[in-house]
Parts: structure tokens; C-alpha cells; sequence
């Protein structure tokens, strides 16, 4: 238990956060690369052609797990932006303020990717439904949490308190993402996979593999990315505390 | 946790909780104006917005699919199982438009029995699955 407490204050103050996850970049960096690589092969070239959709269909390889990123990397900001709000963190605040770049990238990929699907499959790019709607306020709920950063370039703190409440008040978002297909009739399906089983969604094994593969990649990639946003986050805020200047002396 | 903490946590706490209600009862107020979707049940109980265009969501009817020569036209029935309402449409129809399978149409009444859309677009579900796994889920269904 003691060490779990240790950990926890560790990891809150800028310099031990900054040395600890310096150890940790070059594994995360590894796996994502990996499993990506392994997961786009057997995404595109093992697993089986769909019943309706034929070939089309392997572009969920990459969608779901940038929209399950998309909304993953949102809700992290929106606990970090609370931490931040409340117990003023400064690692927080920079976890805040590096994520969201990244997710605004995978919103922007799933909106991509799903306008390209969507051609071929419903017959149009973009339909103004539950689903796609809701997921372009995201992307621009992360453009907002960025841009109100960038427009106090006087007091970043200040600066990352307020993105924090943009970022706060953007989370109920969420939910209205997450159920749009099933509040709304939408022309968007359901859930591919559901947690709770039930009848529908993926039932192949070698189709759900390499899903399951790119989502574990794609968190790996975010953990490599946000961690090393988040310590040049730090050395830039803190540039004139002395251990900066240390760790520079030091590298 | 210090006062000045639990102020902030109880005044953020607030602000989620009164935009959580706020977007809850306006998305509940506008449910209704969103769009217009309608089923053939509702429309054949003249139930949609006249001279203006509205979403007719359904099944295409098993059958009713007929493609008119020397053209793109084609009609076709869309049903809930309960009513059908006649579609007309000319253009390219999407990859997954087949009968039996779910569409959106975008148009309007041409009068009380024809639906002449604009865009037709095909529904799909979230079941993916191999054509040898479908191929022996149907010859099950039959048994």
C-alpha cells in the first residue's frame, strides 16, 4: 500500500514524473509500433472478407479504434482538467494540455475514415445524424480546449485552468456520443463490440482480433505521444525551476 | 481536503450538473425537430410533413424491387412489416441496397401513395461476419 501512496505523490510532482517516465518511452514506443504493424497484416491480409461488405469493411480497423481514442483521450482530459481545476496539478494540467492535440488527431482520422466508408457503404460522405454530428462537436470541444490555452500566452497556468473548464463542461459530450445510435434513429450502427455480450456485433475471432490489437496499439501510441508531450510540457513551464536546469546539465 | 478545494470541487461539480440538465432538456425539447424521421406505419397514417422533405426510414420489401428499362429509375417498396409506402428514385444506389435490407430515404410525398426521394441511402448493422459463417446461419434459418 505504502508504495501504491508513494507512486501516487511521485508521479504528482513535475521533476519524479519527468525521470520516471523517461524509462518508459522507448517500451511504449515499441509496442505501439509493433502491434500496429502486426495488427494492420492480420486486419488487412488474415482476416476474413464480410458478408455484405466485402473488402470494405477492414477500414474498422483503423475507425473504431480511433473513435474509441477519440472519446478515451476526451474523458482523460476531463478528469485531469477537474484535478487540475481543484487540486491545481501542474502534471495534470500538462497531461491536459498534451493529449489534447492527439485527440483531436484521432477525431479527425475517425471522421475521415468514416467518410470514406461511408460512400461506398450508405451512399453518402456526411448525413447530419446523432452520431457524426456529436462526434464533430468533439472535435471541435478539442480545438476550444486548445485554443483558449493558446490565448493566454501571458500565464499558462491561468491559461490551463481555463482550457480545463471548456474541457470540463465539453464532457458531457460524451454520453450523448456513446448513445446517439441507440437514443436517435440513426443510420449509423451500433456498437461492434459490446462489453455486457448480447447478440449482436463481432462474433469471429479473426475478425475481432485484429480490432482488439489496434485498440491496444493506438493506446500504447497515445500513452508514447502524451507522456512526451507532457515532460517538454513541463520542462517549458518550469524552466526556471532549478531542476531543469539540472536535468539539462545532466543530459 | 482544504475549504478553498471543496469550493472548487463543489462549484464544478455544478457547473457539470446544470449543463448536464440544460443539453438533457434541450436535446428532449427538439427530439421531435432533429429530423424528420418517419416509418411507413406513420406515413401511411398521414402522418408527415407535407411540401416539405423528410427521412423515410424502413426495410426494402422482399420482391418489390423493379428497375425501369432505358433508365436509372427504379421503384421499390420500403415496409416496417406493418405498412409499405412506394418509393421512387433515380440515381446510383449505394453498395449495400439490396432487398431486405434497411435504407434511409430522403424526399417527399408526391401525393398520398408515392414517396419520390432524392438520396437513398443503406442502413447497415453492426454484425460483421465471414460469408461462409452467414451462408450457414441461413441454412439453419430455413431448417
Amino acid at each position: 500500500m505504502n508504495k501504491i501512496v508513494k507512486f501516487y505523490h511521485e508521479m504528482g510532482s513535475p521533476p519524479s514524473f519527468y525521470r520516471i517516465t523517461g524509462y518508459w518511452l522507448k517500451p511504449l514506443l515499441i509496442l505501439a509500433l509493433g502491434l500496429t504493424i502486426y495488427g494492420l497484416i492480420d486486419g488487412l491480409f488474415y482476416a476474413p472478407p464480410d458478408y455484405q461488405q466485402g473488402d470494405s469493411y477492414r477500414i474498422m480497423f483503423v475507425h473504431v479504434p480511433a473513435a474509441w481514442m477519440s472519446m478515451f483521450i476526451y474523458a482523460v482530459i476531463g478528469i485531469c482538467g477537474i484535478i487540475a481545476f481543484v487540486w491545481r496539478m501542474k502534471v495534470a494540467e500538462a497531461v491536459m494540455m498534451a493529449s489534447a492535440p492527439i485527440g483531436a488527431l484521432f477525431t479527425a482520422l475517425t471522421l475521415l475514415t468514416g467518410m470514406l466508408w461511408g460512400k461506398p457503404m450508405w451512399g453518402t460522405y456526411w448525413d447530419w445524424d446523432a452520431r457524426m454530428t456529436s462526434e464533430l462537436i468533439l472535435l471541435f470541444l478539442y480545438i476550444g480546449v486548445m485554443g483558449i490555452y493558446s490565448a493566454y500566452d501571458d500565464d499558462p497556468r491561468k491559461a490551463a485552468r481555463l482550457a480545463a473548464l471548456v474541457a470540463i463542461i465539453g464532457l458531457i459530450n460524451l454520453p450523448i456520443i456513446r448513445y446517439s445510435v441507440e437514443w436517435w434513429t440513426s443510420i449509423h450502427q451500433g456498437a461492434s463490440i459490446s462489453i455486457m455480450g448480447g447478440n449482436s456485433g463481432i462474433k469471429e475471432w479473426s475478425m475481432l482480433r485484429p480490432l482488439l490489437v489496434m485498440a491496444l496499439a493506438t493506446k500504447f501510441y497515445y500513452l508514447y505521444s502524451m507522456l512526451h508531450r507532457a515532460r517538454n510540457y513541463l520542462l517549458r513551464t518550469e524552466q526556471k525551476k532549478s531542476w531543469v536546469t539540472k536535468q539539462l546539465i545532466e543530459s | 481536503m482544504t475549504p478553498t478545494r471543496k469550493r472548487r470541487l463543489i462549484l464544478i461539480s455544478l457547473v457539470i450538473f446544470g449543463v448536464a440538465v440544460a443539453t438533457a432538456i434541450f436535446l428532449t425539447a427538439f427530439k421531435d425537430n432533429i429530423m424528420f424521421f418517419k416509418s411507413p406505419t406513420e406515413v401511411s397514417q398521414n402522418d408527415y410533413p407535407e411540401n416539405r422533405s423528410f427521412r423515410l426510414g424502413g426495410m426494402v420489401k422482399e420482391g418489390s424491387l423493379q428497375r425501369l428499362e432505358n433508365s436509372l429509375k427504379v421503384l421499390f417498396a420500403v415496409t416496417d412489416y406493418n405498412a409499405d409506402v412506394q418509393v421512387e428514385y433515380e440515381g446510383i444506389l449505394p453498395d449495400l441496397f439490396r432487398e431486405g435490407q434497411g435504407v434511409v430515404a430522403i424526399g417527399y410525398m408526391q401525393n398520398d401513395q408515392l414517396f419520390v426521394a432524392e438520396e437513398v441511402l443503406a442502413k447497415h448493422d453492426e454484425n460483421y461476419m465471414p460469408p461462409e459463417v452467414s451462408d450457414i446461419l441461413q441454412t439453419e434459418d430455413k431448417q
